[in-house]
């Protein structure tokens, strides 16, 4: 085992621990950014101007606004002393002079409270000269607006291998977005210090891009610009880039009137304002021999990046690299691009693109499984990757045994056969229920794309009497990343838990971090604040060998005492430390951490750019109401490979909620915008709580089984463990599943269900009407339905067999 | 003018001086205490939910879970708070907090104090029936045959043994309490393992013991800040004078409503007049020929005290928005904006229901049939106000409600639709069907009725029926559902409802 994932004796590591601020959390008193703010007097508040036009080029008049009382400045661009973008790319103007959605903030005012700010930004004149807009992809794609550079994956020969197929099925997939929905909108509240210094609290992933954005929108050096990220109110891959802006606005506020400002949006704005996972819309044929075997897969996929290209391209490369899931497809051949649209700029989203790849192969499977006579579990069962086989771009499928070895376990804890036994028999006698257990797996491929981002850094101090305080670039978003690395600190270290304190993150501690993002934060950060650690305890040692009279390698450090091997007696942490610090050794240390072994090139789509791939499969059975198209989870069952767990109470809950949130996406959620010539073309339809709805407690699973796969040892990572954030949110696919397949049960056998996407009740009664009017076809009766389904519910077009031999 | 005081975790505190529009989350934020958190502004997602002392039929108090962020902090002068803050420190948890905390309750924590205290109003609820002793452990015990990797106590699923069920734990904790709280990390899993593994509060429990003293008084209000004024009359006269002098004044009981237009569309009114606790409208009475209800008695107070007396009702409230919003959210309210898609109206249709209109001319009693006039317009005249809604005895002996939406728990109607049938000999004698979001007003559908009644009840009637029902109304397509499938939605329901009602319900298949 290499020396990073070995555990020493009685490690912290591996037990269960509640979130480190849970007690705070409990109480209410948990600070976030904008409580911070709230509690400093003499603080400015922002708020912006936002276009009513899907895209126009703008005229702005802000002087109405000062005649507001309480209004203190409006920024525009003319105030901008560096560069006015808010993003990297620099295609994000942070104060355009063209609106490009519905909804882009123009300028912003600040004022002595909200109420005089929003009053203000009321009074703003805005004059619009409309230019074309795209709402929908299809309307992109007809202009041909596209945007980002667009990539292939190949392997094999796709178009010989598809003529040569048994069976050939195309058709078109199409999904909607996700909005993050994190509890806790953006915040920032910047405070220029007495030495001219900015210090920016802001609710970020990523602090050192913020602290970048910051810094060259008011051109000075990063070095003047500290940034902070307390803890954040949930992210998702929300807060990774687009905090930059707000971020940015508050500090500029901040530079011209001297005092502190914050920026807090209200939901309608963060949802009208920041950007979501992206839409896709999938053309696709596939070839498969009689007994179900992938042979070939063809595809275009086409993302909907929104009007700037913020995070399309890794995302886009993430979803090529992904529609294998966990199948063997000898022959691919993909094609992937990006639409610039006047909407929102889709950005991050727990899964980047991976969620979008998985939707094509798992729709393909589901849609076809009838047709083929086959059932979908055993059709995704016998096209699992085998050990020794390699993904389309190229990287071995490490530890491929364990996806069947997870499905037959999970096929037993979730007795499987005897309950799809018993659902055939309810179905049988129900006519106007109809429940299905679906099963499906998920391969999920660990580490950024981008090679460079894969480092880290983290810096331990420890104290003469004993304590520890940690801090890495790893941010806070509620995945209980700081309570992972005190466990690994403690493991480290041979301390008790409590012994080790951890501190904000901030880029003045730790520089040059990447985003808390693609679920690496433990594997990076861990492995810097182990070598931190490391450094620190291998100094010590050799203090404690002396006391001990034992050779350094010989000493051991575990529960906070400190040993010699073979010898009786111990020595506590704390006065070994002191013992050190009076031999002058350093107590303290800056550790590092890069990922080994990745290479990866975008131009070919080649390479093995992920460290390990993390697995899972969940069966979920559902119930459908064929009167209203209304359904019920009834039970999950999940087993997911996180490694080795660093935290079992933690990553239950990671599984837990990231298949609440993909169920969310895949059955619930559904973004609407306005795709009328109206007045308020682009506007989002579905821009608040009430008309955006994500799951609650009633979409809970009335039985909620989750069990971590055993023996998982994950020999490239922190002490044996594996990502888990985001791999879960795609067990969110068995529950589309089963949806899909207890619509079946209204039709023939070998009706091929196609599921609108969200699967909300209404897509679900329309793909049951399709269902019942073909088993009326069968029967020869006459077709009894009011409306033609995927018309009225603008569904995809119905699978179409081209070939069938 | 009297100091305007808020007794809040014990403290009092001044709320002198402030807009009349503040709500009682800002308001707190403002003053120091940012536990409470703005996840949406109106009412969704329960991240402002605090406890508000409020009075019990029997001269006790309630610590009832409400929305601070639709609460006007002017109308909680004189009264008692308790927000999370105030139930427990990070030294000294409260029992709730200490279950939320072990559990892994909380992730990210933004949505957390809000939880706590939907969780300790469930806690503290008086009539809440912890099941037999041991029945707790029964749930760890449950856990442990499909989870042996678990962490202990962290499954889900407690067996459907008696005395609970998908809904309710075995210690009587009804999740329901729990409807009107968004979490976007946990998925709610050990969210309701705390809920289910809490005990009863102990003797010295001080929110406990507060329950035995009788609620905080009304206290009459009079704020005027930069021309704008909140006002609580102390009488119902004093209310119907305002009224009469000022007919654009805005009434407000629960400000589940007017919450959200102050929040999110920024709107304020000159004159607000607070009614919700005024006696005349806060009754609830059973008589032999009609109940009437108080028109700002909270909607989860009529569900207790009807306790299933209107079976219709009994079936929508539990669907009607969440339990946070009626704990303050009242018929009144519901019927006063005039919306198409409130979900009492078209329940009160089917049952009948007139409504009591007061002003200083005295009162008159409407149909509810002939009460709306247009969308969010009805016959109630500026200077009256909707007093109470009157239901008439017997009630029909058919009922059934039927709420379309995207998600079950805490949603708003696409189509609701409220049947009320009297079936005698296996003929309808006697149909009302109040149908909601399928026009610019709730309304009757009048030729399903006529196409029921006199006519036996079974399956090609109802086919029949069905087919008329699905011709009714205008309904309009939205970000909600589209005009066909809300047509079709209504010809379903009465065949959902149908098929209810007789055991060889595999006839009905449509």
């Amino acid at each position: 085992m290499s020396a990073l994932a070995e555990r020493p004796a009685n490690p912290v590591v591996g037990l269960n621990a509640a979130h480190e601020s849970a007690k705070l959390h409990v109480t209410g008193a948990a600070m976030y950014t904008d409580d911070l703010a709230a509690q400093t007097v003499g603080t400015l508040t922002a708020w912006p101007v936002q276009s009513t036009n899907a895209h126009a080029r703008v005229t702005i008049d802000v002087a109405p606004a000062y005649d507001v009382r309480g209004v203190v400045r409006v920024l525009t661009a003319a105030d901008v002393p560096g560069i006015n973008d808010a993003g990297i790319k620099h295609d994000e103007p942070l104060f355009p002079s063209e609106a490009m959605f519905y909804g882009h903030a123009l300028v912003w005012v600040l004022g002595e409270t909200q109420e005089a700010a929003r009053l203000g930004a009321e009074a703003v004149r805005v004059e619009y000269e409309p230019l074309p807009s795209y709402i929908t992809v299809q309307e992109a794609i007809a202009a041909e607006s596209f945007q980002g550079i667009a990539r292939t994956v190949v392997r094999g020969d796709a178009a010989e291998a598809m003529a040569a197929s048994d069976r050939v099925f195309e058709g078109v997939t199409e999904f909607g977005g996700q909005e993050h929905f994190y509890l806790e909108t953006h915040a920032s509240f910047a405070i220029r210090d007495s030495e001219g210094q900015y210090f920016v609290q802001c609710s970020t992933q990523h602090p050192s891009e913020t602290q970048e954005i910051v810094a060259h929108v008011l051109g000075i050096p990063s070095n003047e610009v500290t940034v902070q990220s307390l803890r954040m109110g949930g992210a998702f891959g929300g807060k990774e880039m687009q905090p930059h802006g707000f971020a940015a606005i508050a500090a500029l506020g901040a530079k011209l009137t001297g005092r502190p400002v914050r920026l807090r949006l209200n939901r309608t704005q963060d949802i009208t304002m920041t950007g979501k996972r992206h839409p896709f819309h999938i053309e696709w044929k596939v070839g498969l021999t009689a007994d179900g075997m992938l042979q070939a897969l063809e595809a275009t996929l086409t993302a909907d990046g929104g009007w700037s290209i913020d995070l399309s391209e890794p995302v886009l490369g993430r979803a090529l690299c992904h529609l294998d899931n966990a199948y063997w497809i000898p022959n691919v051949h993909a094609d992937g691009r990006i639409v610039k649209t006047n909407k929102t700029s889709q950005t991050a989203f727990r899964g980047f693109g991976g969620p979008q790849g998985v939707f094509l192969i798992e729709d393909i499977l589901g849609r076809v499984a009838p047709a083929l006579g086959i059932a979908p579990a055993d059709l995704r069962r016998r096209n699992f990757y085998r050990q020794g086989q390699s993904t389309p771009y190229g990287q071995l499928v490490k530890d491929a045994g364990r996806i069947e070895a997870i499905w037959s376990e999970l096929l037993a804890d979730s007795d499987f056969a005897a309950r799809t036994a018993e659902i055939e028999a309810f179905n049988a006698t129900s006519p106007d229920l109809k429940r299905a257990l679906a099963i499906t797996p998920v391969k999920f491929g660990i580490s950024f794309n981008f090679a460079a981002f894969n480092q880290a850094g983290a810096l331990v101090h420890v104290y003469k009497d004993g304590s520890v305080l940690i801090n890495h670039g790893g941010t806070e978003m509620g995945q209980g990343l700081h309570t992972k690395m005190l466990q690994v600190a403690a493991t480290a270290l041979g301390l008790e838990l409590h012994q080790v304190r951890l501190a904000p993150t901030r880029t003045d501690k730790v520089p040059n971090t990447s985003a808390t993002a693609a679920s690496s934060g433990a594997d990076l950060n861990g492995g810097a604040v182990k070598n931190a650690c490391e450094q620190i305890r291998d100094r010590i040692a050799k203090v404690a060998g002396r006391l001990l009279d034992v050779d350094e390698r010989d000493v051991r450090f575990e529960a906070g005492r400190v040993s010699g091997l073979g010898k009786p007696g111990s020595l506590a942490f704390a006065d070994v430390v002191n013992a050190a610090y009076l031999q002058r050794v350093q107590l303290w240390a800056a550790g590092y951490y890069r990922t080994e072994g990745l290479h990866w090139n975008p131009d070919i789509m080649q390479g093995s750019p992920f460290k390990y791939f993390a697995y899972g499969c969940a069966a979920t059975e559902v119930e459908v109401d064929g009167f209203t198209g209304a359904y019920r989870v009834r039970r999950v069952d999940i087993v997911h490979d996180v490694g080795d767990s660093l935290s079992p109470m933690i990553d239950i809950g990671q599984i837990e909620g990231a298949f609440v949130q993909g169920m969310g996406w895949l059955t619930l959620e559904e973004l609407r915008w306005d795709e009328s010539d109206g007045p308020h073309r682009g506007r989002l339809q579905t821009q608040s709580a009430s008309t955006y709805k994500l799951p609650s407690f009633s979409e809970m699973p009335e039985e909620f089984h989750v069990r971590l796969f055993e023996r998982a040892t994950e020999d490239g990572a922190v002490y044996g463990s594996k990502a888990v954030g985001e791999p879960p949110f795609m067990l969110g696919f068995s529950a589309r599943e089963a949806i899909r397949e207890a619509v079946g049960a209204f039709g023939p056998a070998e009706h091929s269900v196609e599921l609108g996407s969200p699967a909300t009740p209404e897509a679900v009664f329309w793909a049951i009407e399709s269902a019942r009017a073909a088993a009326s076809v069968l029967d020869g009766a006459v077709e009894n339905t009011a409306t033609p389904a995927t018309d009225a519910a603008g569904g995809p077009p119905p699978v179409r067999e081209t070939v069938d031999a | 003018m009297h100091d305007i005081v808020v007794t809040v975790n014990g403290l009092a505190r001044s709320l002198n001086g402030i807009p009349t529009h503040t709500t009682a989350l800002d308001w707190l934020r403002e003053t120091g205490l940012p536990g409470s958190k703005e996840g949406c502004a109106e009412g969704e997602c329960g991240a402002c939910a605090m406890l508000l002392a409020t009075p019990t039929p029997d001269g006790g108090t309630a610590w009832t879970p409400v929305n601070a962020c639709l609460v006007p902090a002017a109308a909680l002068n004189g009264q008692e708070i308790v927000t999370a803050e105030g139930l427990g420190g990070p030294d000294d948890l409260h029992p709730v907090q200490a279950k939320l905390a072990e559990a892994g309750g909380s992730q990210c924590g933004y949505c957390t104090p809000g939880f706590a205290c939907s969780m300790a109003g469930e806690y503290y609820r008086a009539d809440r029936a912890p099941q037999e002793i041991g029945a707790t452990p029964d749930v760890a015990a449950t856990a442990t045959e499909h989870d042996a990797a678990c962490p202990a106590g962290a499954d889900g699923r407690p067996a459907h043994d008696a005395g609970h069920d998908a809904e309710h734990g075995p210690n009587g904790f009804d999740l329901h309490a729990l409807s009107g709280n968004l979490c976007r990390c946990t998925g709610y899993r050990p969210i309701r393992d705390a809920a289910y593994t809490l005990g009863s509060p102990e003797a010295d429990d001080e929110l406990a013991a507060r329950r035995l003293r009788p609620a905080p008084e009304p206290v009459p209000t009079d704020l005027a800040v930069d021309g704008n004024r909140f006002v609580r009359p102390g009488t119902l006269d004093e209310a119907l004078r305002m009224l009469h002098d000022e007919p654009t004044a805005v009434l407000v009981a629960g400000s589940t409503d007017w919450g959200v237009e102050v929040n999110l569309r920024g709107r304020r009114a000159p004159l607000v007049i607070a009614i919700e606790q005024l006696d005349e409208l806060r009754g609830l009475e059973i008589g032999d020929d009609v109940i009437e209800i108080g028109a700002a008695l909270p909607l989860s107070e009529i569900e207790r005290r009807l306790d299933g007396r209107v079976p219709l009702l009994a079936k929508l409230l539990p669907q009607f928005a969440s339990r946070l919003i009626r704990n303050r959210g009242t018929i009144g309210g519901n019927l006063g904006t005039g919306s198409p898609i409130g979900d009492t109206p078209p329940a009160l249709l089917a049952l009948g229901a007139r409504i009591v209109l007061a002003s200083v001319d005295g009162e008159r009693e409407v149909d509810l049939a002939e009460y709306f006039t247009g969308y969010r317009q009805t016959v109630r005249a500026g200077d009256e106000l909707i007093r109470a809604i009157r239901i008439p005895l017997p009630l029909a002996p058919v009922t059934g409600f039927h709420k379309i939406a995207k998600r079950r728990f805490d949603d708003i109607s696409s189509v609701a639709v409220a049947f009320a049938l009297d079936i005698r000999d296996g003929i309808v004698v006697d149909a009302r069907i109040g149908l909601g979001g399928v026009a610019a007003t709730p309304l009757r559908a009048r030729a399903t009725e006529a196409a029921l009644i006199g006519r036996p009840w079974n399956i090609a009637t109802v086919r029949a029926a069905s087919a008329v029902l699905r011709t009714e109304g205008t309904p309009m397509s939205d970000h909600r559902a589209s005009s066909e499938y809300r047509s079709l939605m209504l010809g379903t329901s009465l065949l959902k409802l149908y098929s209810t009602t007789v055991i060889e319900s595999k006839e009905v298949s449509a």
